[in-house]
């Protein structure tokens, strides 16, 4: 069966997605808040697999919270702390509990994130993760081996339109599609003339565009992205709109630029949707999709 | 230039050799006399912080090439000296620690980190170049190698944290896939940046690798 996602995808319409930053610890209290304030405005809901590097608890466990409770999940899932065996493994329990769509990530690299010292795996990268899935699909795993019941997944990637140099990462996105990305996810876009650059590039392709909208709470964060994050390139008009606000009233302005990026977006038809990453605000995405007129 | 080492700190050596009193110490005549970490020099030094801590150093001698057949007949030839020692310190990459182990049954210890087979790319600065995968990929990737040259040893291109042409894990370092795409579209080659690598055998001489060329 093709997934809830997927069918959104499809059928045309402007898609929503955000995503869960999963706690560090067990008490899952606030991620099943955020599930259950989110999972019915957004067509589906990634969760992210240790972010940054950070350890947490599982995207899978994520996940299937979200099942659990009749949302829709995107599984992220990078190869920074799997082999190709725990990869087919992990995507073996999540098909058979209900979990029918995977972003796959390279996933960042070990030293930026709360355990430097961890052996950081990449025994595959997120090109052979897609062909990974597809193999499964077919039935078989990537030993060769025929599998009692294969999988069926909506896959997905990323792509980040604002990278320099620019073609070595359009290489890879064509790469992805050629091994069967249904799906992308872009790197925040903040610069609506530049992405539209990029989409009519991207369009030549039959793969559905999400662009992503990371909600920018201060000046001083939206600064700190635009010269730190690679890809990410806030205008300075942006950054002086946020300075301006009145003293405690900056995330609100954030939620207003992020609501009027999504906004101009589906005007202009730019691309298929968006997702939006509340980067631990997940409780102002309902505000974000309110600002949005969505 | 092969086996690039640092030495260890002093007190790290010191707690290592803490049991013995009469050590013979071992330098290496090419890589760690090139690094400067186990020449003549710093063999002198490490003689002395020795004597300093009030130990015996019975003998030392540097090695022309620590890790070959040679090094039988120099520690032959020094067979008084080092019977006397309760133990070898050795200042080469762990090539030379293993090969003067097998010879002396003697505690053998390390007074060096080994840290890489890599290139001198300017004077004092060293760069991996190869991790020894059995599989090489040179010839498509513009004789860059991406397992050392790349963070996360990807082959089908830049992650997402690759930023003006800078690695996600250090502003100071090149990304690889910067480099291996600059270098190819010189050649006229982009179609192998294009082309898909699949999963790298990481096998292909399962550990202990040995094997025999004959
Ligand atoms: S691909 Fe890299 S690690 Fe493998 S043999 Fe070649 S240079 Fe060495
Ligand atoms: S930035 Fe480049 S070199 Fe660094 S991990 Fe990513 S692809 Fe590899």
């Amino acid at each position: 069966m093709v997934s809830k996602f997927k069918q959104a995808l499809d059928s045309g319409k402007f898609v929503i997605t955000s995503e869960i930053g999963p706690p560090k610890g067990t008490d899952l209290e606030k991620m099943n808040h955020h599930i259950a304030l989110l999972k019915d405005k957004v067509d589906a809901l990634n969760v992210t697999d240790h972010q940054s590097s950070v350890m947490r608890f599982p995207s899978i466990g994520g996940c299937l919270a979200i099942q659990e409770m009749n949302g829709e999940a995107v599984l992220q899932m990078t190869c920074r702390d799997r082999n190709r065996i725990a990869l087919q493994a992990d995507l073996l329990l999540a098909y058979s509990k209900g979990v029918r769509n995977v972003l796959c990530l390279t996933g960042d690299a070990v030293p930026v994130g709360d355990h430097g010292a961890a052996k950081g795996i990449f025994d595959l990268d997120s090109v052979q993760l897609l062909h990974l899935i597809r193999q499964l699909e077919a039935g078989t795993d990537l030993g060769g081996n025929k599998l009692e019941g294969a999988v069926q997944f909506c896959a997905g990637a990323t792509v980040t339109p604002e990278a320099e140099p620019l073609e070595p990462q359009l290489i890879k996105f064509e790469k992805k599609i050629e091994a069967g990305a249904e799906f992308f996810q872009t790197q925040a876009i903040y610069d609506l003339e530049r992405f539209a650059k990029f989409m009519e590039y991207a369009r030549q392709f039959s793969v559905k565009i999400l662009a992503g909208i990371v909600l920018l709470s201060s000046a001083r964060m939206a600064k700190f992205m635009t010269e730190n994050v690679p890809g990410i390139f806030v205008p300075q008009n942006l950054i002086d709109e946020l300075a301006k606000a009145p003293k405690g009233g900056a995330l609100k302005k954030g939620i207003e630029i992020a609501g009027r990026t999504i906004a101009a977006i589906k005007k202009e038809s730019l691309c298929d949707g968006v997702h939006i990453m509340a980067i631990n605000r997940e409780e102002v995405v309902p505000d974000i999709l309110a600002a949005a007129g969505l | 230039m092969k086996s690039i080492t640092r030495q260890k700190p002093f007190d790290e050596v010191k707690q290592l050799s803490e049991s013995f009193n009469r050590i013979f110490l071992v330098g290496c005549g090419t890589c760690a006399t090139v690094t400067k970490t186990g020449g003549i020099d710093e063999v002198r030094v490490m003689k002395e912080s020795l004597q300093d801590e009030g130990k015996l150093v019975t003998g030392w001698v540097v090695i022309p090439t620590a890790c070959d057949e040679m090094t039988a007949e120099v520690a032959g030839e020094n067979a008084r000296a080092v019977q006397d020692a309760q133990c070898i310190i050795v200042m080469a990459c762990a090539l030379g620690v293993q090969r003067i182990d097998s010879y002396l049954n003697k505690p053998v210890i390390p007074a060096l980190d080994t840290l890489f087979i890599g290139l001198e790319k300017s004077p004092g600065q060293y760069v991996e170049a190869c991790a020894q995968c059995g599989q090489c990929i040179l010839g498509e990737t513009a004789g860059i190698c991406p397992l050392t040259a790349c963070h996360k040893g990807l082959l089908n291109g830049p992650c997402g944290g690759t930023n003006k042409g800078k690695c996600e894990v250090d502003k100071e370092k090149d990304c690889a896939f910067t480099l291996i795409y600059e270098r190819l579209k010189e050649q006229g080659r982009l179609d192998l940046m294009r082309k898909y690598h699949p999963p790298k055998n990481y096998q292909v001489i399962p550990r202990p690798r040995m094997t025999s060329l004959l």
